[in-house]
């Protein structure tokens, strides 16, 4: 299959009754940066979750390229969610550790990624002693050193503070652009969505269906020109008109 | 330990003032020896028996430890069976309170009868106050893992041994280390009310056999003695364990707990 992820007709109820997708379909091409955008509990996570087959759907299905199995998929979750009884070095090391690759080689492997988001020299500390920031950078590093595929991202900087969210924006942005894999980012801002992805899934509430589907066509590196440019406003305001009309929009059978 | 001198100076000097109190009330008021003894009194008679009340100590000790080493063993691999099966917790579950809420010297003869060894019978008791807090500690610790990061594991096909040693395990630690320190104080206090319960009998004996001898001849100073050397040894037990619990947390369970833990 030529696309990275493609989900088909993709339902999810869960066992308590509670319905939270229905009829989701959509195709995110390799080397895309996607983002996914949507109310609080409207199913952008369970969507990450089916993809990463953390979960099953009830109906429909859920494709992943067929170069993308098992560990080329990383998943970058809201928290840190990093082990406090382990240093960042070990933290970061927990994928290679689990395929079983050796000490010597998850070290040199894990350097340059280290290196790329300004964690070097910090291998020995633990996530307590890091600050919000680094511990979100270095879950991110653990996400990058099995070399993914497809990096799926739970709204990942949502408890960050304004200025350290902008940085990771532009650090993850020129990860993405040196290794070009396919990135799928949930979140709730439009701000985030429209400046990050090349393209916006745009979601009502619950049941989670697709309301918008809108290509940003900016060209990378983005940077302060765009977010103070009339065009960056005009596409998070189209972007916003898709969300509300999430709200009242009408249901597919 | 970076704790400001007064945090160990005050509790001293407050003990340091209350034997000295002591010692002076029985003095001045001359209260006989066989009602009170001094403080100065209890440690003279200490050193006079020392071989004796020594082999005593041992005995308690070894029944302590064992008690504890039964106890944690036992208490790991049941929560272990608990947390990897609903059913075997269900089935097993009512035994396990059963034998934490019946008070241990209304089972101690029972178990005295049917176990012919004091010895083992000792170890039963002991072990059967101890167990508990270290089960219903380790249960909760091993359920206590992230669940994003049980996630992630199953996200790289971590194998159930790699999910245990590096996710439940260490997840677990920090509960299991507190039903330690519970368990420490609560397999000395099974071990001596065991024997208080066993009477003073057999070859083999513990402090508090000493306890129940000395009181039928009333040598109240050599009970106070034999009680003394079971407070520090309690003392000691929860210091050891305190001392444990650091080294094994220490860096990153303090900062995860803030400071003052």
């Amino acid at each position: 299959m030529s696309a990275a992820i493609r989900l088909t007709a993709v339902d999810k109820r869960f066992d308590s009754g509670l319905e939270a997708l229905r009829g989701v379909g959509f195709e995110v091409p390799p080397g895309q940066f996607a983002a996914l955008l949507g109310p609080s509990g409207c199913g952008k996570s369970t969507i990450l979750r089916l993809v990463a087959r953390l979960d099953r759907p009830s109906g429909g299905t859920v494709e992943v390229g067929s170069d993308v199995a098992g560990s080329a998929i990383s998943y970058v979750f809201q928290e840190p969610t990093l082990m406090p009884w382990a240093t960042l070095f070990d933290n970061v090391r927990l994928p290679l550790r689990i395929a079983g690759i050796s000490r010597a080689e998850a070290r040199n492997r894990i350097a340059p990624v280290l290196a790329s988001l300004d964690l070097a020299g910090f291998e020995g500390a633990y996530p307590a002693e890091l600050s919000g920031g680094m511990r979100m950078r270095a879950s991110i590093a653990r996400a990058l050193v099995t070399r993914p595929r497809v990096l799926l991202m739970d709204e990942p900087f949502a408890a960050l503070d304004e200025i350290t969210r902008a940085r990771l924006n532009d650090d993850l942005l020129a990860l993405w652009q040196a290794h070009g894999f396919t990135v799928l980012f949930v979140t709730h801002s439009v701000f985030e969505a429209v400046y990050l992805s090349q393209r916006v899934l745009v979601m009502s509430a619950r049941p989670g269906h697709l309301v918008g589907d809108l290509v940003v066509d900016e060209p990378y590196p983005r940077g302060a020109e765009l977010r103070l440019s009339t065009r960056y406003a005009e596409r998070c305001r189209a972007v916003s008109v898709a969300l509300e009309s999430g709200y009242g929009a009408d249901l597919p059978p | 330990m970076n704790r400001p001198p007064s945090r160990l100076f005050l509790p001293a000097l407050v003990l340091i003032g209350a034997i000295a109190l002591w010692e002076l009330w029985v003095r001045l008021a001359g209260i006989p020896h066989y009602i009170v003894p001094a403080p100065s009194l209890v440690l003279a008679t200490l050193w006079e028996n020392l071989g004796s009340l020594a082999v005593a100590w041992l005995y308690t000790l070894k029944i302590t430890f064992g008690a504890l080493l039964l106890a944690v063993v036992g208490g790991v691999l049941l929560a272990v069976a608990f947390a990897l099966s609903r059913t075997v917790e269900l089935a097993l579950l009512p035994f396990a309170i059963v034998l934490q809420v019946t008070p241990i010297v209304a089972i101690a003869p029972l178990i005295l009868i049917y176990v012919e060894s004091t010895t083992a019978a000792l170890l039963i008791c002991a072990w059967i106050v101890a167990f508990f807090p270290i089960l219903s500690n380790t249960v909760i610790g091993l359920r206590a893992a992230d669940p994003s990061l049980g996630d992630l594991f199953t996200l790289y096909r971590a194998s159930p041994w790699q999910r245990l040693r590096w996710l439940l395990v260490p997840s677990a630690l920090p509960y299991f280390i507190a039903g330690l320190k519970i368990s420490g104080g609560l397999s000395l206090i099974g071990a001596v009310v065991a024997e208080f319960a066993a009477g003073a009998a057999g070859r083999e004996t513990g402090l508090a056999s000493r306890i129940l001898e000395a009181s039928f001849r009333t040598e109240i100073p050599k009970m106070y003695a034999a009680l003394l050397l079971i407070a520090l040894t309690g003392v000691a037990i929860f210091l050891l364990f305190n001392l444990l619990s650091r080294l094994l947390l220490g860096r990153w369970h303090a900062g995860e707990l803030g400071p003052g833990r």
